[in-house]
């Protein structure tokens, strides 16, 4: 099945890859210009399921990787990604005819519909996440063997590298200092797959899910509807906190935006602490000591009204949210997954209850 | 062109271990392994940079790393000949020799190690005619030559290739993290130059002078004859004080380890006091009372040399302690660090002195370090 | 006894208030000039209240005249870009999400140059100095004299935007020059885009502030002076001279304000009409509800700590056109009393039509009784209509909200709104503005480095924090008022010690009376 995206498409996307972004992913505002700035200079881009594959046609996910603290201020060059492109397509030798997103939330969103614009390729409608997650090693192919050898990224200035990693985690932990040493923000090529690898291993339909979710908000707005109810309707999301922002601590490490958010409740919720880890995605939502969502369930703050999410880097004292959370890809419920994204691996000693049992 | 020996290698580790500076890692390792290997039967030819062809491909081979960390992580073997592959296929054709980036420590024996396992000659030339702590301070790329495409290969197997890098400041601080991710050990292989530019931008023969350094010290100690006066037949230079160690402050930052030494005058220096500090190399010497530095003796660029006063034994950064009795020599360096544009990136004021002024040690035509 | 203003696109409102009672107030159209209309109306004030100059303490000043500049396009001076970052930030050039028309109106130049740092203070690139200076010459070749610069993480490191700025000083004279970092946040879109329109309004600020002092200084009146910025706090008449962008939400913000304290209701969304625009925003017990991320400002995106409030073009002095009907946004603004057709010119406004329609009886309504009754009914249709759209954009619910209406426009607005459950007109309702302004508190800021390893989080921000009330009470605060409204951390990774950039702001209620 095929369709385009065209600029108002896009305006969709960001806006439920935003919601789907779980606090993270990167400035929805600034991928989304980029997108629509490309889509104006080169039409419209081609969405096509994977089944639109042949089973040896090649595809490599397009992203950006670094701090979203810094991705709203440095704004990229703008042939970042042709550059990596251009690295891995040499790397692999052959060539490659779909583009994808390796993490539907957020920015990775609208990214890989910049390069689709630019090449003139057309766009899978599947990414590796369902979601956003900090680290690049946590990608629905990882659990099914695909590497994301050859790895290439560019900066805007001039910067390139070409990884070739024993495993996808230290892929991670290389491409992060790299990242790093090109201030926070790279460009990066990865995770090549054929047609077969994508049924296998991908998660399925996310970009038009982040285009409906996109479209019930805004219509819920214009219709005067709750905005709130479209969302869950498109994603099955449960309300599990609202309340106010009286806390918010940040700190750059390595890369990464590290901090936590402190809500005190509102309504049905007063008397109540809401407390929310996040390492840019938010991880772990607990109230009064006890965690009551963790990764890979998708946690995310909304504003109370509009029902506009909320990054971490924008929350700010006095913010007015409502926190949702939904249930994530099966893919990443299984024994292997949650060793790659469950709480432990984020140091969290907890175990991983899915947020259905809780709140159905 | 010669072809390297047992003895060869024996007379290059002391060499090399002089021409260090305190710094560079201890070339023992290094030195044993290549001994193995010419026992295995493998082969290393050298051959001058004039022998190199003009269009010839070359590209520099060195360990990057904590030396404290190289004497307990021993390498697998194979970095080099994965660093050499990954290399060659980026550039889509095989490289025709091996350039030496440090003749000071234990990367003076990593490319015969290459050249060895991979059957490439080694060019008898290097990037410093010394040992220095960071990538920029390099003869190469201070003229100008590019410093990628570079690979660095850890001992796992995982190869990063840097296909481009705005400078050699941008890839030292690129490389250096990511060689702290290795696990503070990897082997680099950089960059793709062309025999002509290798020609004119290598200090030339110094894995000779490192040879001839080291011959020079076996020969004075079976003798009895004075080592530090062999020595400096060799490099040239100066003897600037022999003492005792009396204090040595060390504090390690980033991979790389400062600090202080001061030395209590012996013989016909009694009564006084040599201050040295160093980042893994030494770098500035002054001359002065016992808490006082009244006057510089010697700085960067040029080499500060500090030998065991009995055995003329180089003594490294990590192996100084109170106690030694040491002999200390300053022995010009190369010419193309002397430039004004050079002095920038290998002078006192690139590693923050900046009201020391440097005055080159007078050379002899022809002498030592070219 | 304090005064406050408000000059607003028609008129010229100024109250006298002691403690909370207002003791008297008077309205004059705004004059082309701007200081004759706030002389007139205070003459009209005291000579109404018999105070004298002398007794008056203070005189707090709200204005839209720079919202409106802005929103109609009008009295922006040409400006021009100079955005310190490459090779980064070129996907995405200055001016890329504005209207058009704004662009248009303010030339679109801009120049990208290199440097810019990264988030732990290193170079981007290093700063070329002689780029910035052929920019410059190029700026100061084409008449431009009004420039934004921007950089990227200049709020962490301003030094290139300064070292920017003097050559730019150097090569254009008398230039007007707006700093991205004294203005905005982390945000390099928005803090540009803040700039830009900080740079386009400097002439302008000049003018109307001098108008402000010249009024004053002619009646004697010799109390310090305030202006009102985006917030709701006042802040000097030399700082607004720099800043004009910081007063773009004071007027929403001192009519929401004002009409709470009016009518006493602490939740309803307000519609102040005035001269030119309209402006609609929701009260939220008591107090204005923030925009939560961003702000459009004229269709420009800025990201100030603001009122969420929706502007659109209508005013009691905005043009009717006819074939097909059109309201405006152009208004004839302070002209009213010499352009309307009730004061004998010739333009057909929204008030016209309001006295054609006996809404409202002024000037002389024989000068409208030709105008077609179908137009005048479609007219009075069209305006209310295009008050029920906003409300209804504004409101949360979907049900019927009560709405307070202020503001001098609030004759073209009949006595019911659909999807308006009760509509509010409290006593004074023509000033509230004024009136928002003379009760508007003062603010202190404490905008500081923190070494985190030298004294711990909490620490730091309880010193910020008693900072900021100190500052609010040199100002002249009640000290039992202060409270802390901002709390802003950013983290300084380049610094060692893991220094943190700390600001915080408190308000309190100025001492006066």
């Amino acid at each position: 099945m095929r369709r385009m995206i065209g600029i108002k498409e896009v305006e969709d996307i960001a806006l439920g890859a935003a919601v789907l972004g779980t606090g993270g992913g990167g400035d929805p505002y600034v991928g989304k210009l980029m997108a629509q700035q490309a889509i104006r200079e080169h039409g419209p881009v081609e969405l096509v399921t994977a089944d639109e594959m042949a089973p040896e046609d090649m595809s490599v996910a397009i992203a950006m990787m670094g701090a979203p603290t810094v991705m709203v201020e440095k704004i990229p060059g703008g042939n970042e990604c042709v550059q990596a492109f251009k690295a891995v397509q040499s790397y692999v030798g052959k060539e490659i005819r779909y583009i994808y997103s390796i993490e539907a939330g957020g920015i990775n969103s609208t990214i890989p519909i910049r390069l689709a614009a630019q090449l003139g390729l057309p766009l899978l409608d599947l990414d590796g996440m369902g979601r956003a997650f900090p680290e690049i090693q946590m990608v629905t192919h990882n659990l099914f063997g695909i590497t994301a050898t050859p790895f290439t990224m560019a900066d805007e200035k001039g910067n390139s590298a070409v990884l070739a990693t024993i495993d996808n985690r230290w892929m991670e932990t290389f491409a992060r200092g790299i990242a790093v040493n090109m201030g926070a923000t790279a460009h990066i090529a990865c995770y090549a797959a054929t047609g077969a690898q994508q049924q296998e291993s991908a998660i399925h339909g996310t970009m038009s899910l982040a285009e409906n979710i996109g479209k019930a908000i805004r219509e819920a707005r214009t219709a005067h509807t709750n905005p709130i109810a479209a969302i869950q309707q498109t994603t099955g999301a449960f309300v599990v906190f609202h309340g106010k922002l009286i806390d918010v601590q940040r700190r750059t490490v390595a890369g990464f935006a590290h901090g936590s958010a402190v809500l005190e409740g509102i309504g049905a919720h007063s008397g109540t602490t809401m407390n929310i880890q996040f390492q840019n995605e938010n991880l772990i939502a607990e109230t009064d000591g006890e965690v009551i969502v963790s990764v890979p369930d998708l946690i995310t703050m909304v504003e109370e009204d509009t029902g506009e999410p909320i990054t971490t880097e924008q929350l700010r004292y006095g913010f007015r949210v409502l926190v949702l959370a939904m249930p994530c890809h099966p893919h990443w419920r299984t024994e292997q997954g949650l060793k790659v994204v469950g709480p432990r691996y984020f140091g969290y000693d907890t175990d991983y209850v899915p947020v259905e049992t809780r709140f159905a | 062109m010669w072809s390297l020996s047992h003895d060869d290698v024996e007379a290059i580790a002391i060499g090399a271990g002089i021409l260090g500076t305190g710094g560079g890692g201890s070339p023992y390792l290094g030195k044993i392994r290549m001994q193995h290997l010419l026992r295995q039967g493998y082969t290393v030819d050298i051959i001058s940079l004039d022998e190199l062809a003009d269009n010839a491909l070359t590209c520099e081979i060195g360990w990057m790393g904590a030396p404290t960390v190289g004497v307990e992580k021993i390498h697998a073997g194979d970095e080099a000949q994965w660093a050499l592959a990954a290399l060659e296929k980026y550039v889509g054709q095989p490289l025709d020799a091996i350039l030496c980036s440090e003749i000071g420590g234990s990367n003076s024996i990593a490319p015969l190690e290459a050249g060895a396992l991979t059957g490439k000659p080694v060019v008898d030339g290097d990037a410093m005619g010394r040992a220095f702590p960071k990538m920029q301070m390099s003869t190469h790329f201070i003229a100008g030559v590019a410093c990628t495409p570079a690979v660095l290969v850890d001992e796992k197997g995982n190869a990063i290739l840097l296909s481009h890098m705005t400078d050699s400041f941008a890839l030292e601080r690129f490389t250096r993290d990511l060689c702290v991710q290795m696990g503070c050990t990897a082997m680099l292989a950089l960059p793709v130059m062309r025999g002509i530019q290798a020609k004119a931008t290598s200090v030339p023969g110094t894995i000779t002078l490192a040879r001839h350094v080291g011959e020079a010290v076996l020969a004075a100690r079976a003798s009895k004859d004075s080592v530090v006066a062999a020595v400096l037949a060799i490099t040239g230079g100066i003897e600037l004080f022999t003492g005792k160690l009396v204090d040595v402050q060390r504090l390690t930052a980033r991979g790389f380890a400062r600090g202080e030494l001061v030395c209590e005058g012996l013989g016909a220096d009694r009564g006084e006091w040599l201050h040295i500090a160093f980042q893994n190399e030494n770098l500035i010497a002054w001359r002065g009372g016992q808490a006082s530095r009244d006057q510089v003796v010697a700085c960067v660029p040029d080499l500060i040399c500090l030998l065991e006063t009995d055995t003329g034994e180089p003594i490294t950064t990590e192996q100084l302690r109170y106690g030694l009795r040491v002999t200390v020599l300053a022995i010009p360096c190369t010419d193309q660090f002397r430039t004004e544009a050079a002095l920038k990136i290998v002078g006192p004021s690139a590693f923050g002195y900046h009201d020391v002024i440097y005055h080159p040690l007078p050379k002899q035509a022809g002498m030592g370090i070219q | 006894m304090r005064i406050g203003i408000d000059v607003g696109g028609t008129n010229t409102d100024a109250v006298l208030m002691t403690g909370r009672t207002v003791v008297g107030w008077a309205k004059s159209p705004t004059t082309r000039d701007v200081s004759s209309g706030i002389t007139n109306v205070l003459q009209a004030l005291l000579a109404q209240t018999q105070v004298a100059p002398q007794d008056i303490s203070a005189v707090m000043l709200g204005t839209t005249h720079f919202t409106n500049a802005v929103v109609e396009r009008k009295s922006l001076s040409k400006t021009a870009v100079i955005r310190i970052g490459l090779p980064a930030t070129s996907a995405l050039p200055p001016y890329i999400d504005w209207p058009e028309d704004l662009t248009a109106a303010l030339g679109g130049v801009y120049y990208l140059v290199h440097g810019g740092y990264e988030f732990d203070g290193r170079p981007i690139a290093a700063l070329d100095e002689d780029e910035i200076r052929e920019a410059a010459q190029k700026i100061h070749a084409s008449g431009i004299d009004c420039v934004a610069i921007s950089s990227v993480f200049s709020p962490v490191n301003p030094d290139q935007e300064k070292r920017a700025a003097e050559i730019v000083a150097a090569e254009i004279p008398n230039v007007k020059i707006s700093l991205s970092h004294e203005i905005g946040r982390i945000g390099l879109l928005e803090r540009e885009n803040a700039a830009a329109m900080n740079a386009c309004l400097s002439h302008l600020a000049v003018r109307i502030v001098q108008s402000f002092r010249d009024a004053l200084a002619g009646l004697g009146i010799q109390a310090p002076f305030y202006i009102s910025q985006n917030d709701g706090t006042l802040m000097s008449a030399e700082f607004v001279e720099k800043y004009p962008v910081l007063t773009f939400a004071s007027g929403p913000t001192n009519s929401m304000r004002g009409a709470a304290f009016l009518s006493g209701l602490k939740d309803a969304v307000v519609v102040d009409i005035g001269g030119t625009t309209s402006d609609v925003g929701v009260l939220s017990q008591g107090f204005p509800r923030e925009a939560s991320i961003s702000v459009r400002i004229g269709g420009v995106r800025t990201n100030f700590r603001m009122p969420d409030v929706l502007s659109f073009g209508l005013g009691g002095g905005s043009h009717v056109k006819t074939e097909p009907l059109e309201i405006g946004p152009q208004s004839v603004g302070y002209e009213i009393t010499s352009r309307a057709l009730i004061f004998g010119g010739n333009d057909l406004t929204t008030t016209d039509i309001a006295v054609a329609a006996g809404m409202v009886d002024i000037g002389d309504k024989s000068r409208v009784a030709h105008l077609e009754s179908d137009l005048v009914v479609s007219a009075i249709r069209r305006m209310a209509e295009m008050i029920e759209i906003s409300v209804d954009r504004m409101k949360t619910t979907a049900g019927a909200v009560p709405v307070i209406l202020v503001g001098g426009g609030i004759i073209l607005v009949g006595d019911s709104l659909a999807g308006v459950s009760e509509l509010h007109r409290p006593e004074h309702a023509s000033v509230a503005n004024a009136i928002g302004a003379a009760i508007a508190q003062v603010g202190g800021e404490v905008d500081r480095i923190f070494s985190l390893d030298a004294i711990p989080r909490n620490e730091a921000l309880e010193q910020a924090k008693a900072e900021a009330r100190a500052r609010v009470l040199e100002s002249g605060a009640l000290p039992d008022t202060i409270e802390i409204v901002d709390v802003e951390e950013v983290p300084l990774a380049y610094l060692p010690g893991s220094a943190t950039r700390i600001r915080v702001k408190a308000v309190g209620t100025l001492a006066v009376d």
